[in-house]
C-alpha cells in the first residue's frame, strides 16, 4: 500500500512479542482483604483484575520471553541485533543491567550496545526512541526496545488494585518494517507525581496530583504536538493507544482528545490485566499490531510519572502480512490464558511476606 | 589373591543420638568390633572409613586419621583412610579393606562406617543429602533427592503398573523386622493405611516411603582367611564383591527404572562367587525409598525386571519368604546414617551367618547379599558372605 | 547455591541457550556438553562440535515436590520432570505454568526462561530454563 505524503525513511517496527504472567488476582478478591467494596472499586478504577508473576518471573524472564516471541515471528538473526534497552522500573538489579542477560538469552551478545532505562511507566517508549535513533543514524541495523515490569505496590495501597507484571518488546530496523514510525516526539518536566527511593520496596505518589497536573498535562501536550508536526487528526487513525494506569484514565484522554472509545479499545488491556507500567502502553500496541492490517494508522501516546510523554505516529505497512504473527501467542491469547490465586498465594508470589 | 573374613562387629544404635557426638560414635563401634574380634590395636594394618559428608554435617574433613586418634590408636601411627561414595561410602570402605587384604598386603583391618546427620537442621540435611545427585543438572534446577527416587517410581509405576500399596508394602515389612533389631531407629510395627496417607514428599513417595535422618556407626574387623580362626570360631567369609558406577544424574541413565551400577555390581560379585541369585539366602539391600528396594530386588536378578512390585504381594521377601530382604529393618527402619549403613548391613549379614540375629534370625541362613548405593544409583557396591 | 557466581555464569550458554554439543564421529547429540563421546571415546576427542538445541521434549517421568530446599520452598508444590529433548539428550527440570493433574509422563513441553535460584535477597540470581506445556 503506498503511503502518500511521507518522505521520511521508513524506519520502524521489524517484529514484535509480549509476555504476561498467567496468574490472575480479581480487584474484588484484594478489596475484600482491606474491608473495601471491590466492586465499587472496580468501577472507579476500570481494572476487574491484574495479572501477578510467579516467583521464579522478574522483569528479566518477562523480557527475555517477550523478545524471544518477536524473534519467533521473524526470521532476523540474533547477531544482527545492535542494541538492547530495557526500560522498568523493577529491574531485578539496582545495579546490574538487566539488558546483559536479555542480550545473552538471545544470542545477541557480544558485538551489542545494552542499557536499562527507568522512566517510570515510560522507560520502554524511550527505548523505541532510542533504537529509532540509532538506526537513523546507521549506527546498528537493529535494535530491541523492551518495556516490562513487575509493579510492586505497598499492602492496601490504592495502587495494590492495578499494580501488576508484563511486558512486550519490539524490533526496531529500516528492513521488512511492518510499522512505519513516521513521527515520534516527548513532552517532559519535572512534577513528582510518583516515585520510589532507592532503598524504598514500594513507590510512593502524590494521591490526586497523578490526575490533572500530571498524567492528562503531558499525554494532552504530547499528543497535540505530535498530531501538529505530523499535520494529523484523531480521525486520521485506525487505532489509538495511550498510558493506562487504570481502565478510566486513557479513556477520558482520548475523549479530550477527540479519540473515540473505537479507536482506543483494541490498546487497552488494564482492565484485565492490571497495570504492567513500562509493559502498559507497549502491551497495548502489541494487542493493535495482533490485529492490524496494510494501512492502519497508529497513535499512540505513553506516560511516565516525574514526568513525560512519548508520542508516536506510525502506519502499518504491507509486510504485516509477511510477518508470521501466529508463531507467538497473541496478547488476546495471553490475556485468556490465566489461572486466579487467593491473596494467602499473592502475597507469597509478590513476596510481600518477607520481612529479613 | 587371598579369601577375607569378617572377625568382628560393631554397632551403635542408630537413630537420633542428641547426647552422642561423631566422635563418640566412631570410637563406640570400633571398640565393639575390636573386642568382639579379640585383637589388640597392635595387630591393625589400616584402617578404612566410610562417611559421606562430615564436612558439611559437622564442618569435620580429615576424618581417616581422626578416627584412628579417637579409636586410642594415635601412638600406633597407623595408616588410615576415609572412603567417599554418597550413602555408598561405607561400603566401599569395606571394599577397600577387602581388597587390601586380598592383595596381601595387610593381614587385619578395621573398617567403620559413620554420619552424624541430626546435628545439622532437616532442611540443611536435604540440601546435603542432595549433593549425592548431580548439582549442577538435578539439584540447581530444585530436584530432592526423595525427589528423583520419586521419579523412578513414577516411571515404573507407568511401565509395570507398580502400586504405592506395593512400595508402602516395603515399609511394613521393613518396619516389622526392625521390631527385633534392638539397634533400629525404629522398633515398632507401621500399617499400610499409615504408610499411605503420610503427608507427600515428593509425589508419589510419603513421608513413611523414605528412610529417616539418623546419628550412627558400624564397624568391622576383617582378617585374612587363614589367620581367622586365630581370633573366633565363626568367621564369615567374603566371597563376592563387586563395584560399578554409572552417570550421577538419573537423566544420564540408559533406563530410568534400572541401577545398571546394581546390575554390574552384581555380575562381578556373582562371578567372582560363582554364584547366581538362586544361591542367595538373604539380602540387606538399599532401601533408601521403597521403590529402591523393589528395583534392587529386579536389578539384583532375584525376580524379573517389572516384577519387583507382585514380589511383595507375594511376600517373598519377608523374615519367613523365600528370600528374606533387610531382615535388619533396612534403611528405612533401622535408620540411614549414610555412611555407616554399607558397613551396618555387612554386621547384619554377619550376623545372620553367625547365627545370632535372635528373633530375626533368617533360618538355615548359609549366603547372604549386601547391597549398598550411593546417590541415585551412580555408585553401587555388593558383597556376598558365607559363613567358614 | 552460595559457591560464587564464577560458577554460575560458567555455564550461561547452556542454562540461557541450551548449548550443547555432538559426536562428530557417531552424531549423538549431548547436553550439557561433553568432552567426549561416551559411545566413541578417543574417537570423538577434539571431533565434539556446538550445536544450540531448541529446548522442546517430552516428560518421561515426574514427581511433584512438597518438601523443597530451601530456595524452593515458596514455589512447593512443583513437578520437577526428566524430559527427553527432540535432540536425544533428557534433562531434569521444572514444569511451571501447568496445573498438576496436567503433568503425565508423554506430556509435550518447550523451555520458558525463568529464575532458578538466588543466593538470597543480596546476592546474584540465577536464570535458566524451565518448561510449560507447549503451544499447540
Amino acid at each position: 500500500m503506498p503511503l502518500v505524503g511521507f518522505t521520511m525513511e521508513q524506519i520502524g517496527i521489524v517484529s514484535y512479542g509480549a509476555h504476561i504472567p498467567r496468574y490472575r488476582i480479581k480487584a474484588e478478591v484484594i478489596a475484600a482483604v482491606w474491608g473495601k467494596d471491590g466492586q465499587a472499586i472496580s468501577r472507579g478504577l476500570g481494572i476487574f483484575e491484574k495479572s501477578v508473576p510467579s516467583v521464579d518471573q522478574d522483569t528479566a524472564t518477562i523480557s527475555v520471553e517477550a523478545i524471544r516471541a518477536a524473534l519467533k515471528r521473524c526470521t532476523l538473526n540474533p547477531t544482527d541485533i545492535g542494541a538492547i534497552y530495557v526500560g522498568s522500573e523493577s529491574h531485578p538489579y539496582a545495579v546490574k543491567p538487566t539488558g546483559t542477560i536479555v542480550g545473552e538469552a538471545i544470542g545477541a551478545t557480544p558485538d551489542l550496545m545494552v542499557a536499562d532505562y527507568e522512566f517510570a511507566c515510560k522507560a520502554g517508549t524511550a527505548a523505541i526512541q532510542t533504537c529509532f535513533g540509532l538506526v537513523k543514524a546507521g549506527m546498528i541495523d537493529y535494535g530491541v526496545a523492551i518495556g516490562a515490569d513487575t509493579s510492586q505496590a505497598a499492602p492496601g495501597d490504592a495502587l495494590e488494585y492495578s499494580a501488576s507484571a508484563g511486558g512486550a518488546a519490539f524490533i526496531i530496523g529500516r528492513t521488512n518494517v511492518i510499522a512505519t514510525i513516521n513521527h515520534t516526539l516527548s513532552y517532559t518536566t519535572d512534577t513528582p507525581d510518583f516515585w520510589r527511593r532507592a532503598e524504598m520496596k514500594y513507590p510512593s505518589h502524590g494521591g490526586r496530583f497523578t490526575g490533572e497536573p500530571a498524567y492528562f498535562k503531558h499525554i494532552t501536550n504530547c499528543a497535540t504536538n505530535l498530531m501538529t508536526k505530523a499535520g494529523t487528526k484523531p480521525q486520521d487513525y485506525t487505532y489509538a493507544i495511550f498510558h493506562q494506569p487504570n481502565g478510566k484514565f486513557p479513556v477520558n484522554v482520548a475523549k479530550k482528545l477527540g479519540f473515540t472509545i473505537d479507536q482506543v479499545k483494541q490498546g487497552l488491556m488494564v482492565p484485565y490485566i492490571g497495570n504492567t507500567y513500562s509493559g502498559a502502553s507497549m502491551i497495548g500496541l502489541a494487542s493493535v499490531l495482533d490485529v492490524a492490517k496494510p494501512g492502519d494508522r497508529i497513535f499512540m501516546t505513553s506516560y511516565g510519572s516525574g514526568a513525560g510523554s512519548d508520542g508516536f505516529d506510525m502506519t502499518v505497512t504491507n509486510n504485516i502480512t509477511r510477518l508470521s504473527r501466529q508463531k507467538a501467542p497473541t496478547i488476546a491469547q495471553l490475556v485468556a490464558d490465566k489461572e486466579y490465586v487467593d491473596y494467602g498465594t499473592y502475597a507469597k508470589m509478590t513476596n510481600l511476606l518477607f520481612w529479613e | 589373591m587371598r579369601d577375607v573374613a569378617v572377625i568382628g562387629v560393631g554397632l551403635t544404635k542408630f537413630g537420633e543420638l542428641w547426647d552422642k557426638s561423631f566422635r563418640q560414635l566412631i570410637a563406640e563401634a570400633g571398640s565393639k568390633a575390636i573386642l568382639n574380634a579379640k585383637i589388640e590395636g597392635k595387630d591393625i594394618d589400616a584402617l578404612y572409613v566410610g562417611s559421606m559428608s562430615s564436612g558439611r554435617f559437622v564442618d569435620q574433613e580429615h576424618i581417616g586419621a581422626l578416627v584412628a586418634e579417637v579409636s586410642g590408636f594415635s601412638q600406633l601411627h597407623i595408616p588410615a583412610t576415609r572412603v567417599e561414595g554418597a550413602c555408598a561410602s561405607g561400603g566401599l570402605a569395606v571394599r577397600e579393606g577387602y581388597l587390601s587384604i586380598a592383595s596381601g598386603m595387610n593381614d587385619i583391618v578395621v573398617v567403620g562406617g559413620v554420619e552424624k546427620m541430626n546435628d545439622v537442621g532437616g532442611s540443611e540435611a536435604t540440601e546435603i543429602l542432595a549433593t549425592a545427585s548431580d548439582q549442577e543438572w538435578e539439584a540447581f534446577f530444585g530436584a530432592t533427592f526423595p525427589g528423583i527416587y520419586a521419579m523412578i517410581a513414577t516411571r515404573h509405576m507407568y511401565e509395570y503398573g507398580t502400586t504405592k500399596e506395593q512400595l508402602a508394602q516395603v515399609a511394613v515389612k521393613n518396619h516389622a523386622n526392625g521390631v527385633n533389631n534392638p539397634y533400629a531407629q525404629y522398633q515398632s510395627l507401621i500399617s499400610l493405611e499409615s504408610v499411605l496417607k503420610a503427608t507427600t514428599v515428593a509425589y508419589p513417595l510419603g513421608l513413611m516411603d523414605c528412610s529417616p535422618v539418623s546419628d550412627g556407626a558400624a564397624s568391622l574387623v576383617l582378617c585374612a582367611a587363614e589367620k581367622a580362626k586365630k581370633y573366633t570360631d565363626k568367621p564369615v567369609k567374603i566371597i563376592g564383591s563387586g563395584q560399578a558406577s554409572d552417570t550421577l544424574a538419573l537423566h544420564g541413565r540408559r533406563d530410568i527404572c534400572t541401577l545398571d551400577a546394581t546390575v554390574h555390581a552384581a555380575k562381578r560379585a556373582y562371578k567372582q562367587a560363582n554364584l547366581t541369585p538362586k544361591n542367595i539366602d538373604f539380602a540387606e539391600v538399599h532401601d533408601c525409598f521403597t521403590i529402591a528396594e523393589i528395583c534392587a530386588i529386579e536389578d539384583l536378578g532375584f525376580v524379573e525386571k517389572g516384577k519387583g512390585g507382585k514380589a511383595i504381594d507375594n511376600k517373598i521377601t519377608t523374615l519367613d519368604g523365600s528370600l528374606p530382604v533387610n531382615t535388619s529393618g533396612g534403611l528405612k527402619a533401622k535408620g540411614h546414617p549414610v555412611g555407616a549403613t554399607g558397613v551396618a548391613q555387612i554386621v547384619e549379614l554377619t550376623m545372620q551367618l553367625r547365627g545370632e540375629a535372635g528373633k530375626r534370625q533368617v533360618k538355615d541362613a548359609k549366603i547372604g547379599l549386601a547391597h549398598n548405593v550411593g546417590g541415585s544409583g551412580a555408585t553401587c557396591v555388593i558383597h556376598i558372605m558365607e559363613a567358614m | 547455591m552460595k559457591a560464587g557466581v564464577a560458577r554460575f555464569w560458567r555455564e550461561i550458554p547452556q542454562r540461557y541457550n541450551f548449548i550443547g554439543n555432538k559426536c562428530g564421529t557417531c552424531e549423538r547429540v549431548f547436553f550439557p556438553p561433553r568432552e567426549s563421546c561416551p559411545y566413541c571415546r578417543r574417537k570423538s576427542i577434539g571431533n565434539m562440535k556446538e550445536i544450540k538445541l531448541a529446548g522442546k521434549g517430552e516428560v518421561v517421568t515426574y514427581t511433584v515436590i512438597h518438601v523443597g530446599p530451601e530456595d524452593f520452598e515458596e514455589q512447593t508444590p512443583y513437578p520437577i520432570a526428566i524430559i527427553k529433548l527432540e535432540e536425544g539428550p533428557q534433562i531434569t527440570a521444572q514444569i511451571v505454568d501447568c496445573p498438576l493433574d496436567e503433568v503425565k509422563i508423554g506430556l509435550k513441553v518447550e523451555s520458558t526462561f525463568r529464575k532458578i535460584q538466588q543466593d538470597g535477597h543480596t546476592g546474584a540470581i540465577y536464570y535458566g530454563y524451565k518448561f510449560k506445556k507447549q503451544r499447540q
